[in-house]
Parts: structure tokens; C-alpha cells; sequence
């Protein structure tokens, strides 16, 4: 009988090139995401050394981080230059390093544009069982789908242009085993922040974790994409959900996946990606989802997370003596004191998007929950921006657009955006925002800004009462 | 990529937990087509605190930083290890590092070295007044009271830092072996190329 493997192991090893002694593998790369912020220096570096593109058929690059998300296009069709000139020129580069490369480039003004994370999987260009990279972190999130997806750096970057491999060591293995099923108003977004609470920040490093019990099976691909998205906010560089029907039924007819006879042995191939019964994890972890309630982040880092029907914690209440500290600052950094409810707490800004969450089904759930009402007095700005144009065409047929523009709204276009504070869209100093994005870190959605993340149908239960929200309270 | 056998001088006593890329070069530091100059932005919002280790006139030059857990976790942005590197810094150690960090810092000759946690409180003590030495032959730290602090690294890695190996180089070396696996999957897997129009 051969040895029961783990869903990572299957994958590592069918893409392993060259195995050394040390346990370290040059491992073959099925997949490579580029976008304009950590790619300008690989290209460099390739040019320098007169190398090419190894696979250009096997590279796909779009801009995201730095474009604006208001038009782009003026009244005439003529291109919107981007105002700031160091964005521009990140622009400028993408554009031009693709063709000189051999890349098939999706422009900012393409109707297929959006969030790297989001169009990778709407495509069709993940594919489970595939290894998959980008110059992104959040590259984790392509393990929705059962493809070994993580982030890379810039010198990795250029390594898989030019050689189409990376030479990695294996990370451990990591279950998250999930009992149970989510309550009623209770989404992925808050099993993920949950999750990350229970295990922490740096719970995950070395580890590739897999999430496996029947709140995944039943869970929309969307759904998968926000928990597995936010590994890398557990310290993990990949996360994995095993492919099933829901995978397949999602990927069928996406322009990039296989067709005809190639689907069907696709599917086949595809049906093998599970773990064994009996395989064994390094790490097991098992989670009650019954103890999953609405969740929001009250610190800096994505472990501080608390259910939104509870007190800030007071720093004392933490065991490690350098968490307590860190809990001081960040309560500072916050505006937040010990024991004030959550839900006393006011926010200026709402924030629906990210590769995290601004997919069809978080532009529908915020919808739900902002349907005939209105955005309250005290928040100043409040925007939606979808993850792709192919998004915001399918919610602008869904009326889902003008949802949320008659509750005080803005609708965007396709990009990062207030995520991560290198685009026009900024959270001002000391105000707060209600954000469905995935990191709370000092200053990542702009300078002294506080950042509180969230679920869509949360951020838009925070919009509508100015305060966070027990999204609860406004269903049903 | 530049040889690393030894770095030795003062120590930095950051000390702080999850140093998140963000802290070490925020975004707006991002939008730049080189690798050079971002040692400007690095720590820009601790900086910016009165008394503040980073602008102690005791660590100028000092080229080790002393950090807690999970050093360089969030995003992938190999601008950290460009900013570190770009401040002068040549050597992290802390109780654990993320793991794209990691990398990222060893694709830049910056050395990530790991010790548990009771090293690192002794070390951050011996950095108030004295110089600490990280060497790579002998994978250790030492101090100039005795403490010597022996660290794991992967040999690859040991290898490429010491000797200043280039990577790309290295794995290009093997274009055979690259090219075999490559037309496996083309004869066993024909549905495996992306369709692009």
C-alpha cells in the first residue's frame, strides 16, 4: 500500500524538478500572477543579465495596486492619466515589460481588469493542482480552488521568469479542522478572523495549512477564496481547500480553463486532490464553528480580533508580557480604551473591497443589508469597489450598484484600492474604518489611520448605524 | 550577490513582536522602479516617535537589528529587505521571521537568524553597551562576555550566502532537468496550459 499523503504533499511532489540532500527542492511553477508594484525590478534584473521569459505562456500580468478606482476613461474614450507620477511611471513599466516579454497583459482599462487574487480564479488561470505565484502575499488565496498558491518577492519573481521554478523547502503541514456549521448572519470573512484569534498571527509560519470539515464543502467558492485569502494573516505562506464539485462547476467555461476532451481528464486528474484517510498533519487544529460569532479586529495585528458583541480587552488580560505591550500601543494607536464596548465605537469611513472580499457574493451580502437604507450622518466616506470589471458588470446587471449609491455610496472601479494606502483612496489620520480588507496594520490604509476588519455584511451594518454593528441586529 | 561570511557591531534592541512589512517601508514607499534609496523610509512611523532606537546616536551604523517573533510578517514587498539593507543593516536576529521575509532577505545577502527567545533577551541586554557578532561559518552569535549563541540554517542557503552565489545561476545550471518535467506534463496533462486568446 503506498503511504497516505496530504493534499500539499500530493501537489509538492508531482512538481518537483530536482530534490537535494538538504530536504530542499527546485520546484516547477505552473502559474505566475504579475502586477506593476513588485515587478519593475525583476524585469530589470532580466534585462541586466540578457535573460528572457522561460514560460511567457505561463505568465499573466495585470495592474492593480497603485491605478486609481475612479474612471479611467474620460466621456470620449480617450485613457485617464494617473495624476501621481511615481504610479504612472509603475504603470508605464508593467505596460511596456509585458509585450517586451512575450506576457499577456490585461490593461487598466480592460473590461477583464481587477485585483490580481480576483481575476486569477475568474479567468480560469488557476487551476487546481497547479502551483501557483504572484509578487503578492495574498496569493495564498488561489488554495480555494486546491492550487499551491503563495506570495513571493521581487528576487522570486524574477527567479520564475526566468527559470519557471523556485527553490523552496518544504513547510509543514497544517490542519484547521472545522466542526460544525455557521449561524445565520455569520460569514467566512468572520471563520477566518476567528481562526486567525485562535491560532495567532505567527501560528501558521512554515506551515501550509489545509481547511478541511463540511462548513468548507458547503461553502461558496467566493467563500473559500476569503478564508484561504487570509492564511497569510495566520503566518502561513499557503492555504488549501481540496477541490469538489463546487470547484469544477465554478471553473467550467472560464476563458482560460481547459475545454472538451481537456476537461474532462482535467476533472479526472483533479478528483485525486484530497488527503488520504490516515494522512498525518504536523499540526491539527479544530475549531467549533459554533463559537464563531460576527467578528471584528480592535488592535493592529489580525489576531486581535474579538466578537463584535464584546469589550476591548485590557492589556493586562494578555499572559505574554511583550503581547501586553503591544496591546498598550496599539489601544493608543487606536483611540480605544480598555472595556468599551464595540458597538459604542463610531466610524468616519466604510471600506467594501480587496482581494479579500470583493467578489460577486460580498457585493451581494453588503447589498442585502444596505437595501432601502441609508448611510448614517456621521460617516463621511464610504466606498465599494469591486474586484473586477467582470464583477462590477455582473453586480451592475444585479442592480447591486444602485443599492448601494442610494445609500450614500460610492461605486468604483476595479482595483486595491483603500486596502493598503498606495492609491488615492486613504483613510485620514485618526479617523476610523470599517474595512473589509485584510490587514489592520498601523498605518496600511494611510497614515494614523485605524483600521477595523470586517465581513461586507458588517461594514455595511456599520454604514447604516455610523458604530460597529452586530450585523444581526439588522436581519431578519 | 555579495559574500556574507561575518558581520559584527553594534545591535539595534528593537525587541518589538509581528514586525509587519508595512512598519519596516510603508506603502507609499512602494511606487519606486528601483531597488535603491528606501533606507530613507525604513521604520518611517517609529521614526517619527521622540526616543526612538532608530535615531539613538549609541546604534548609528549598528549593522544588527534585534527584533521579537514573526519579524517581517504581512506582505510580500522584498522592499523590506531592500530598506533594511539600504539603512545598513546586514544582520536580523529574532526569535522567528515569516517566511516570505525570510526569503526575500536571503535573496539580498541580509542575513535572518533565528534564536530563542531567552538569547534574544540576552542579547537585546549585551546591545545597550557592546558589539555582537554574527558568524556564518561557525553559525553563531557571540558576545564579548562569553555568550555564543549557535543558530540552524538550511545548507543551500549557508552555502549561497557564503559564497555569494547567484540563485538564478545556479538553477539555470539545471535547464535539463527543468525541460524534462516540463515535457511530462506536456505529453501526461494536455489540459495543463492556461488558453489564452
Amino acid at each position: 500500500m503506498t503511504e497516505a499523503k496530504t493534499l500539499y504533499e500530493k501537489i509538492w511532489d508531482a512538481h518537483v524538478v530536482d530534490q537535494r540532500n538538504d530536504g530542499t527542492a527546485l520546484i516547477y511553477i505552473d502559474r505566475h500572477l504579475v502586477h506593476e508594484v513588485t515587478s519593475p525590478q525583476a524585469f530589470e534584473g532580466l534585462r541586466k543579465a540578457g535573460r528572457k521569459v522561460r514560460r511567457p505562456d505561463l505568465t499573466l500580468a495585470v495592474p492593480d495596486h497603485n491605478l486609481p478606482t475612479t474612471a479611467r476613461v474620460d466621456a470620449n474614450g480617450n485613457k485617464i492619466p494617473i495624476a501621481d507620477p511615481q504610479s504612472a511611471a509603475q504603470l508605464e513599466a508593467l505596460e511596456a515589460n509585458a509585450p517586451a516579454f512575450g506576457i499577456k497583459y490585461i490593461g487598466a482599462s480592460d473590461r477583464e481588469q481587477g485585483i490580481v487574487h480576483v481575476i486569477g480564479p475568474e479567468q480560469g488561470f488557476t487551476l487546481p493542482g497547479t502551483t501557483l505565484v504572484c509578487g503578492d502575499s495574498h496569493t495564498a488565496a488561489h488554495g480555494a480552488l486546491g492550487a499551491l498558491a503563495f506570495g513571493i518577492g521581487t528576487s522570486e519573481v524574477e527567479h520564475v521568469l526566468a527559470t519557471q521554478t523556485l527553490q523552496l523547502s518544504r513547510s509543514k503541514s497544517m490542519e484547521i479542522r472545522v466542526e460544525g456549521l455557521l449561524g445565520p448572519g455569520i460569514s467566512p470573512k468572520d471563520l477566518i478572523l476567528h481562526i486567525i484569534g485562535v491560532i495567532g498571527a505567527a501560528g501558521g509560519t512554515g506551515h501550509v495549512i489545509e481547511y478541511r470539515g463540511e462548513v468548507f464543502e458547503q461553502m461558496s467558492i467566493e467563500g473559500r477564496l476569503t478564508v484561504s485569502n487570509m492564511s497569510i494573516e495566520a503566518g502561513a505562506r499557503a492555504g488549501l481547500i481540496a477541490p469538489d464539485e463546487k470547484t469544477f462547476a465554478y471553473l467550467k467555461g472560464r476563458p482560460m480553463a481547459p475545454k472538451g476532451a481537456d476537461w474532462d481528464a482535467a476533472v479526472a486528474y483533479w478528483k485525486t486532490l484530497r488527503s488520504d484517510d490516515g494522512a498525518r498533519f504536523d499540526k491539527s487544529v479544530t475549531i467549533n464553528a459554533a463559537d464563531v460569532a460576527p467578528t471584528v479586529t480592535w488592535g493592529t495585528s489580525p489576531e486581535d480580533v474579538i466578537p463584535v458583541t464584546g469589550h476591548v480587552p485590557a492589556p493586562e488580560s494578555f499572559t505574554d508580557p511583550s503581547k501586553q505591550d503591544a496591546a498598550r500601543k496599539s489601544l493608543d494607536y487606536m483611540g480605544l480604551a480598555s472595556g468599551q464596548a464595540l458597538s459604542d465605537v463610531a466610524v468616519e469611513n466604510i471600506f467594501i473591497g480587496s482581494c479579500t472580499n470583493s467578489r460577486i457574493e460580498d457585493l451581494r451580502a453588503a447589498a442585502k443589508i444596505l437595501d432601502g437604507r441609508k448611510k448614517a450622518e456621521g460617516v463621511k466616506w464610504a466606498i465599494v469597489v469591486p474586484g473586477s470589471g467582470l464583477v462590477k458588470a455582473q453586480a451592475e446587471a444585479e442592480g447591486l450598484d444602485k443599492i448601494f449609491t442610494a445609500s450614500g455610496f460610492e461605486w468604483r472601479e476595479p482595483g486595491c484600492s483603500a486596502c493598503l494606502g498606495m492609491n488615492p483612496d486613504k483613510v485620514p489620520a485618526g479617523e476610523r474604518c470599517a474595512s473589509t480588507s485584510n490587514r489592520n496594520f498601523v498605518g496600511r490604509q494611510g497614515p494614523g489611520a485605524r483600521t477595523h476588519l470586517m465581513s461586507p455584511a458588517m461594514a455595511a451594518a456599520a454604514a447604516v448605524t455610523g458604530k460597529l454593528t452586530d450585523v444581526r441586529e439588522l436581519i431578519g | 550577490m555579495k559574500p556574507v561570511r561575518k558581520v559584527e557591531g553594534r545591535a539595534i534592541p528593537f525587541g518589538r513582536k509581528n514586525v509587519d512589512t508595512d512598519v519596516i517601508i510603508s506603502a507609499k514607499w512602494l511606487k519606486t522602479i528601483s531597488r535603491d534609496g528606501l533606507g530613507e523610509g525604513a521604520f518611517e512611523a517609529v521614526r517619527a516617535q521622540e526616543g526612538n532606537v532608530f535615531d539613538d546616536p549609541e546604534y548609528a551604523g549598528a549593522p544588527i537589528l534585534i527584533a521579537g517573533d514573526n519579524f517581517g510578517c504581512g506582505s510580500s514587498r522584498e522592499h523590506a529587505a531592500w530598506a533594511l539593507d539600504d539603512m545598513g543593516v546586514r544582520a536580523i536576529i529574532a526569535p522567528s521571521f515569516s517566511d516570505i521575509f525570510s526569503s526575500n532577505a536571503f535573496k539580498n545577502g541580509l542575513l535572518a537568524i533565528p534564536l530563542p527567545q531567552a538569547a534574544i533577551d540576552r542579547l537585546m541586554e549585551v546591545a545597550k553597551t557592546d558589539p555582537i557578532t554574527v558568524d556564518m561559518e561557525s553559525m553563531s552569535v557571540t558576545t564579548p562576555f562569553q555568550d555564543r549563541f549557535t543558530f540552524e540554517m538550511d545548507p543551500f542557503r549557508q552555502q549561497c550566502l557564503m559564497d555569494g552565489l547567484d540563485e538564478i545561476d545556479l538553477t539555470m545550471a539545471k535547464s535539463d532537468a527543468i525541460e524534462a518535467h516540463e515535457k511530462s506534463v506536456d505529453s501526461d496533462q494536455s489540459w495543463h496550459k492556461p488558453v489564452m486568446a
